[in-house]
This record gives C-alpha cells, structure tokens and sequence, in this order.
C-alpha cells in the first residue's frame, strides 16, 4: 500500500505542473491588458509601461511563468485588480462554500443514488425501476441551471418552503437551520443528476454480482436476504461506483458554477465568472488553479479507495 | 409512460422531435415572424397566449416564439458545431498517437490527460475568460475540452487494429501510410466514432447554453436558449414562461438527441446495448 501511494503522489508532479501550465496559457492567451485594466481606458502611455514593467508582464512569457509558479508555490497567488485583496484568501473563504455545496451534493448523489441503484437491481422491472430508468434519461439531458430556476420558482416563490437564493439569510440569519434551509435547493440541483448515473450503474453491478455463484452459495447457506445484499453483493460491486463517483465529483465541482450562479450562492464559481466579467486574470487564475487542483487531488483519493477496496490493483 | 413504448418507436418520436427542431431552425427566417430583436417595451411579459404572440413576450415585449426558433438556430448549430469541432480535432490526433506511437503518442496523450485533470466545464469557462466572451470563443473552447474523449477511443481502437494480420498484410504488399490509413484503419473507427458523436451533441448543446447562462457565450440581444435563460431569470416571480420555456426547449432537444444516440449505438454496437 505504501509503495502504491508513493507512486501515485510521484505521478502527481508531472500532472500537478501541466495543470498549472495550462492554466497559466490559457488566461495569457487573452487580448485584454491587465495593466489597462487596472488603470482604465484614459490611462497615458508612460504610466501603463511602468505598471507592465512592476508587474513582469513585458517578460518573455516562460519568464512570467516561473515568476507566477514561484508565487504559488509560497502560497501566494496575486492581488485581485478588482477587488485589490489578496487572491489567496478571498479564493479560500469562496471555496468553503463550494467545499460545502459540493460534499452536499455528493453525500446526497452517492446515498440516494446506491440506495436506488440497490432497490432497483432487486426489484428489476419494478415500477421503482422503470421510473429510475426515466429519470436518468431526463437527467442526462436536463440543464442544471434550469432545473434549479424550476425548484426554485416552486419551493420558494410558489410553496414558500425555502429560501431562494444566498447562503444565510440577510437579517437575523447566520444558525445552522439558517444555513441547511439555503443549502437544501442548490445541493439537490446539483446532486440531480449525478443520483440517476449512480443509481443506474450501481443497478447494473448488482444484478451482474447478485448473479454470481459465491452469492448462490451463500444464499444457499440460508443467509438472509439483507446480510447477502449488503455484505456480499455490495462490497463486490463497490469498486466500479467508486469509479463513477471519482467521475461524477469531478462534474460536481464544474457544475457547482452553473448552481452557484442560479442560486447566487458565494462560491469560488461565481467568484470566477465575476472575475471574468471584471477581466480579472489573477482572479480567475487563482480560482480556477484551486478548482482544478481540488480535482486532481480527489482522483488521488479515489485511486486509494480502490487500492484499498480491491488489495489486486496495488500489485497492477 | 415512456418506458413502456418500444425502445425504437421511442427513438422515432425522438429522431421526429430532432427533425422538428432542425427545420424550425432552417426555416426560422421565412416564417411569418416578428423581427425576434425588435423590442416594444408596452408588450413586455405578456403570458403566453397573448394575441399575436402565441408564446408570449419576454422583457423587452419581443416575441419569444420568434426568439425560441431564432435561438434554437445558434443553439443547435452551436451542438453540432463544437461536437464537429471535438470529433475532428480528436480523431486525428488519436490516429497520429495510435498509428505512429512514439513522441507523438507521449506528447498527445500526456496533454489529453492533464486537459482531463480539469473538471471540464471549468476548463472550458478558463478559455473563455483568456478569448474573452463570445460564442464563436465559447464554441472553440467547448471544441478543446471536448477533442480528449475522441483522442483516445481513437487512438485504442487504432492500437487494437494496427497489429492486425491484414494491416500487416498490407504493409507487407507495400502500402504506403495514408493508403493503410485511409482503407483499413479508419472503417473501424466509423462505428464507435459515430456513436460518440451522437451521444455528444446533446451534451455539447447543454454545454454552450451553460457557457451562454453564465454570460460567457452568446452575447445580447442574439437570442440564443442559453442567454434568453440568463436574462430571463430576474424576471422569474412576475413571469416564470420567460424562463420555463428556453429551458423546456433545450431539455426536449437533448433528451430527443440521446435518445437518437442511444438507438445509434444499440444499431452499431450491439456489446455496447444499454442495460
């Protein structure tokens, strides 16, 4: 186990340096002029050379680059042109909000989704079943943001059960209650569909080791219906839904933006589309290169569940 | 119930809605329409049903059915565009890595891999914010987050094929690259390559409307399902149908094209059957 984590953490360099690479091109591939950005359209000349000379950015690009790495790797990733603070703290006060609407949404698509996976593989063809087989074809094919517009115009606007938008409530707001209310709509727009491909797959695993002969056997040796579901079935059929939901929180971390967007929750998603409407490079850089190294160090994890699930693949 | 109808009689109705959808974006321009740019700001938010505007108007008083049509152009062309775009970019780089191996392979499978690192939405939002808003730049950075997934069923398929004993056969015969390219490699790639293709304009779709709801794509006042969602959105509590219906346009398109897709892979690649 030890040897199987030092190589992977050894492959995460390389993967680590490549993410921070592209994220640096892509943003300095854009025409916009973070100097003129910051002094505005009426600035002179000699003044917007002398911000492009303290700020690098009439270095030769790899020089850029290693000055911005170099930042980064002390913990320093710019100042905001926009809102003039550090990105750094202002990244990671937003990201909690994901943290928290994300790990939401995954508790409740992983939960909700093996539980119907499971029913579904042992009451196949059942109208549960059928009904799971809709609503994953609608799930793949419904736009989050709209989904989200849809309950909210009903269970705030219509029902007036929860609020609608924000993460606390702007007067006499701030308790958990407060907080679980607010959450209850963006975590379950998220989670929609993430549910129906988790449930689906875990289907078809179940019914795969639910047909296999050491299940039989221990049917056979008159273990009830539950201990053969959840013990022997399930542990078996873990690994390829530990697979999706690696995947799945990759997409949960992407489509946090459009959720965050609809339901004006302050996460590092609204943060970095505002900063891109405000031409706010070190904003977005920072915001996306948090996101994305999130990301990368969840695939990690998950490559550790299956080491530790499955002990054949350390020896892979 | 859908389910209970014939998986492909399901798929007619969809390919039916799919063809439904096209033409009404072909003939948008010769439909006896109101001008979907021109406001009138006395007609704003009427319900549907309102006489002259079956669908009602949006915030500007412009008529929403004329929009919806007018926009399922950019949103269609929009789907099949960056999924073209994707399946180009990717097959030719699969078959560059699978074919010849060797740097080329390292150097074009090392950056699909660190571009799948990024959630890809994400990824695709990064691009946009250095080309700057737009849809012709949201649809070029759809098209790159998109190209990995063809690269490298591509590149498998090619790996899978070029040790085979007729691609071998016809090396032997002297047949230059591009001939054993051209007629034994790519017929294999047909198959699997239009099943993804067909899955993936749907989810290309979802994509660019998910880019234009975020301000990032199409810009106003081009209607586009995407954007009329985002402007429509303040306007939610007094007149939800200005939301309600762009919405219900890309969610019966999409669930119309997979399930084409589906029937496409079921028709190609029975292994690949969905359970």
């Amino acid at each position: 186990m030890t040897r199987f984590l030092a190589r992977r953490l050894l492959q995460l360099g390389p993967v680590l340096l490549g993410v921070s690479v592209i994220v640096f091109l892509v943003l300095h591939l854009s025409p916009g002029d973070p100097a003129e950005v910051m002094l505005g359209a009426n600035a002179n000349r000699e003044d917007l050379e002398r911000l492009r000379h303290q700020m690098g950015l009439d270095q030769p690009l790899h020089v850029q680059y290693l000055t911005w790495i170099g930042h980064v790797a002390r913990g320093d990733l710019g100042r905001s042109l926009w809102m003039k603070r550090p990105v750094l703290g202002e990244v990671l006060e937003r990201f909690k909000a994901t943290l928290l609407l994300t790990g939401s949404a995954l508790f409740l698509s992983t939960v909700g989704g093996i539980a119907l996976g499971i029913v579904s593989a042992t009451h196949a063809n059942s109208l549960l079943d059928r009904l799971s087989a809709v609503a994953s074809l609608f799930g793949a094919s419904m736009p989050v943001f709209w989904l989200g517009l849809v309950l909210m115009v009903i269970f705030a606007l219509w029902l007036g059960w929860l609020p609608a938008s924000g993460m606390y409530a702007p007067y006499g707001g701030g308790g958990l209650r407060d907080l679980l209310a607010h959450l209850a709509l963006p975590a379950v727009t998220l989670a929609a569909a993430s549910v129906t491909i988790i449930a689906r797959l875990t289907r078809a695993t179940m019914l795969e080791t639910l047909g296999q002969d050491y299940v039989r056997t221990a049917r056979a040796k008159g273990l009830g219906d539950r201990v053969v579901v959840w013990r022997h079935a399930l542990k078996n059929a873990l690994i390829p839904i530990v697979t999706v939901v690696g995947v799945q929180t990759g997409y949960l971390l992407g489509g946090a933006v459009l959720t965050e967007t609809v339901f004006a929750w302050p996460g590092v998603g609204t943060l970095v589309v505002q900063g891109i409407l405000a031409r706010d490079v070190p904003l977005v850089q920072g915001g996306v290169l948090v996101i994305a190294v999130s990301f990368v160090l969840v695939n990690l994890a998950v490559d550790t569940l299956y080491a530790w699930l499955d002990p054949r693949i350390k020896f892979q | 119930m859908l389910y209970h109808l014939d998986r492909y009689r399901l798929a007619a109705v969809a390919l039916l809605v799919v063809a439904l959808a096209v033409l009404a974006a072909i003939m948008a321009p010769g439909l006896p329409l109101p001008d979907p740019d021109a406001v009138n700001t006395a007609n704003r938010l009427k319900p549907p049903g309102t006489p002259g505007h079956p669908l009602g108007t949006d915030e500007f008083g412009r008529d929403l059915l004329s929009r919806l049509l007018w926009g399922a152009r950019v949103s269609l062309l929009a789907g099949v565009g960056t999924a073209a775009a994707a399946m180009l970019l990717g097959v030719s780089l699969g078959l560059l890595a699978g074919f010849y191996g060797g740097w080329a392979e390292v150097l074009i499978m090392r950056f699909t891999d660190i571009l799948m690192a990024f959630p890809f939405i994400l990824l695709a939002i990064a691009i946009v914010a250095g080309l700057g808003p737009g849809l012709r730049n949201a649809m070029i950075a759809i098209a790159i987050v998109g190209f990995p997934i063809y690269a490298r069923l591509v590149r498998g398929v090619v790996l899978s094929v070029r040790e085979r004993e007729f691609v071998e056969a016809a090396r032997a015969l002297g047949s230059p690259d591009r001939r054993i390219l051209g007629r034994h490699v790519l017929p294999h790639l047909l198959s699997p390559v239009v099943v993804a293709f067909s899955l993936d304009v749907g989810a290309k779709i979802l994509t660019t409307a998910g880019l234009s709801f975020l301000g990032l794509g199409t810009q106003p006042p081009t209607a586009d399902w995407g954007s009329m969602l985002a402007t429509g959105r303040q306007f939610v509590i007094l007149s939800p149908h200005v939301v309600l219906l762009p919405g219900l346009a890309i969610f019966v398109t999409v669930l119309a094209l997979n399930l084409v897709g589906d029937a496409v892979r079921d028709l190609l690649d029975p292994r690949m059957r969905a359970a």
